[in-house]
């Protein structure tokens, strides 16, 4: 049981929050490992908050509940900090990973008292440089890939890569964009 | 050779389905069940299965489609989920009664109302009467494997029912988890041909399916049916003792765990169970003598098998993930608290309402329920037999 | 394998009826005798007979036998009295009683 990383993903419906967990599931799992994805369904709403989650362990994993005391939590929506609390039951020697424009400090005064480490992303600015539009998704995954330390960069890209020939078969064009977003994602996030 | 996967409950029924490749899958969609005929489209689409698929507009006309297939000869199912269970219970009783083998697989999930769409198992609690075997699930792997042995339970000549596999709603549909596959041929060969021995579509013997019974032949006729269920067990045993072999995964009518030496136990159904073994490795830790049976075969209900497993309890907490509206417990809980009676137990026994509409369990949940055990089992008094975990006051 | 149906009266056990209710094989209904659900029959006046068959087609029990462009005698195994052989007679070559 102790081997086991959780992560909460806190997103907006619609903005991949789901994927995003179901994507580092498949990444982890790629690596060996047991992994859960799920999300938590509430009203189906684009815009209401959502939350998913991610359990990765290397012994099978049994437990079917909600994650309340994660490692890790993911901010895909830094408006959500005002009306959510993103940090509830958060390690204190975990982190939490905000996608934001703004810096640490900025934001340090919105995570009501946690005193863990803070790590941002700017998943827009990573997105509109490699893919042209704005999907936070793929910066995030290689963001807490690094933050929660999964796996090492070269086996995630390696696995990503693999991953995005078989999902976008059908367009290879944007597979190219896809790993660049990982690989300045990768080093953007701060 | 068993492929390692990461998928969903609804992914991995879906691909159990592709593998059987089913005659006739007649289909309406409902949350959360919707995905396994949506994957499942995409194979037709695809030509990976030469299924007839069917769109059609209600789970009345599902199951309807469903059964009529299943009398003309094919191997047929649908799947649903809460409302289109209810919406199809005027057709599992005839399903059940007319004898006619097919699968359901069900994604459990609440009954309106007040509406919802998460997961408790008071859609088929509801249906537990109608003659139709149900089979449950703790996780992804076993509503695939399940999912695979559904066929060969309901074909059987000593059976020939209709079989509900059934899991949690998002709990375990929605929740992409590992998961090892068995190759396509692997369950080609295990699941078979039908050959049904009467079918509307036999030329050399044509039948009447269906014939009204008058008063003279009903009981008679009900009587018949039951036949049919009381061999369910040794074909359920039979086929999991077979699919072991090709699996390497075992399956019983329900599953212990560390039961050899448990005082206190909890009796249950679904993805807890998951969450109750990791509650009791904890308390094993601390030399706690706790311990777990999950259910794997609700209908028929092996009665016999779970009061002669729970024999040496003191304590039992039995879980209801549906309420009953009895005043007198859920539906698990009447039936084994009944099978202790019979069996002369003297355990106390007590029923807890759990999880409805999606309430999450935790571990530290079944720990607590453990702990009530204990102070029953000091008390030497069970006090209120009808409990609700966790419910606010 | 074709049900017994001779074997399905309402004495029959539990054990002989067979699975799911079901009646495999064609025409079992002639072994059926409905004959008996009424005690009025229509009567064949056979001197008055101009075989026509009018009456044949609209039996809803298949009850008068056509054989060689001929009717024959009534099959009262079936025959439910319903009378609407009398009704269909231009001839008046059917009778029956409270039939007109």
């Amino acid at each position: 049981m102790s081997n086991v990383t959780e992560i909460r993903w806190h997103g907006r419906g619609g903005q991949g929050a789901k994927t995003a967990a179901l994507l580092l599931a498949d990444v982890a799992f790629a690596t060996g490992k047991y992994v859960q994805g799920f999300p938590e369904y509430g009203p189906e709403r684009m815009g209401a908050p959502i939350t998913a989650y991610n359990r990765i362990s290397d012994s099978v994993i049994r437990v079917h509940s909600n994650i309340y005391e994660p490692e890790f939590v993911v901010v895909v929506d830094e408006s959500l900090l005002e009306t959510v609390d993103v940090t509830s039951g958060l390690k204190e020697d975990g982190a939490i990973l905000i996608n934001t424009e703004k810096s640490k400090e900025e934001l340090v005064p919105s995570l009501r008292g946690y005193k863990g480490k803070v790590y941002t992303i700017d998943a827009k600015k990573v997105s509109l440089a490699t893919l042209g539009k704005y999907f936070p998704n793929t910066p995030l995954l290689a963001a807490i890939v690094k933050v929660a330390d999964i796996m090492d960069e070269e086996t995630f890209l390696k696995e990503m890569k693999n991953s995005f020939n078989h999902k976008f078969a059908s367009k290879p064009e944007v597979i190219d964009g896809n790993m660049k977003a990982l690989e300045m994602a990768l080093k953007e996030v701060q | 050779m068993a492929k390692r996967e990461r998928l969903s409950g609804n992914e991995a029924v879906a691909i159990a389905l592709r593998q059987i490749n089913p005659d006739v899958f007649p289909a309406f969609p409902i949350t959360p069940s919707t995905e396994i005929p949506q994957y499942f489209a995409s194979f037709v689409a695809n030509g990976q299965v030469d299924t007839e698929f069917i769109t059609v507009e209600s789970e009345h006309s599902s199951m309807s489609a469903a059964i009529g297939a299943s009398a003309a000869g094919a191997r047929s199912l649908t799947a649903t989920s809460s409302c289109g269970l209810a919406y199809m219970w005027e057709e599992l009783y005839i399903a059940a009664s007319n004898r006619l083998p097919l699968a359901l697989a069900l994604v459990n999930r609440a009954l309106s109302g007040p509406i919802n769409i998460n997961c408790d198992h008071s859609d088929s609690m509801g249906a537990r009467d109608a003659g139709w075997i149900q089979i449950y699930a703790e996780n992804n792997q076993e509503a695939y494997d399940n999912m695979v042995q559904a066929f060969r339970i309901s074909e059987h000549k000593d059976v020939r029912l209709p079989i509900m596999i059934c899991q949690d709603g998002f709990i375990t549909s929605h929740a992409v988890e590992n998961i090892e596959l068995l190759d396509d041929a692997e369950v080609k060969g295990f699941v078979g041909e039908y050959e049904p021995e009467n079918y509307l579509l036999n030329p050399e013997c044509p039948m009447a399916v269906g014939p009204y019974s008058i008063t003279d032949f009903y009981f008679e006729a009900k009587r018949a049916q039951a036949e049919g269920t009381k061999n369910v067990e040794k074909v359920i045993l039979d086929i999991a003792k077979e699919f072991a072999e090709l699996s390497g995964r075992e399956y019983g009518l329900f599953e212990s765990y560390r039961m050899e030496d448990a005082e206190r136990a909890v009796v249950i159904i679904g993805s807890a169970a998951g969450t109750t073994k990791d509650a009791i490795d904890r308390l094993r830790e601390k030399g706690e003598k706790v311990g777990l049976l999950k259910i794997r075969l609700y209908r028929p209900f092996p009665a016999e098998a779970i009061a002669a497993e729970l024999k040496n309890v003191k304590a039992v907490a039995i879980m209801d993930r549906a309420e009953g509206y009895s005043n007198n417990g859920g539906p698990l809980g009447a039936d084994v608290m009944a099978a202790l009676f019979r069996a002369r137990s003297q355990a106390f026994a007590v029923n807890y309402i759990y999880g409805l509409g999606g309430r999450d369990v935790r571990v530290e949940d079944m720990i607590g329920i453990y702990d009530a055990l204990a102070q029953i089992i000091e008390d030497g008094d069970a006090g209120e037999t009808y409990r609700y975990l966790g419910i606010r006051e | 394998m074709k049900t017994d149906i001779t074997k399905l009266g309402v004495k029959a056990s539990w054990r002989d009826l067979t699975e799911g209710m079901i009646v495999a094989g064609a025409g079992t209904s002639k072994d059926f005798k409905t004959g008996e659900w009424s005690a009025v029959k229509p009567e064949f006046i056979e001197e008055n007979c101009k075989q026509c068959l009018f009456c044949a087609p609209v039996c809803p029990d298949s009850c008068i036998p056509v054989v060689d462009g001929k009717r024959g005698a009534f099959d009262y195994d079936h025959c439910k009295g319903c009378g609407i052989c009398v009704k269909a007679c231009p001839f008046d070559a059917i009778t029956m009683e409270g039939v007109k």
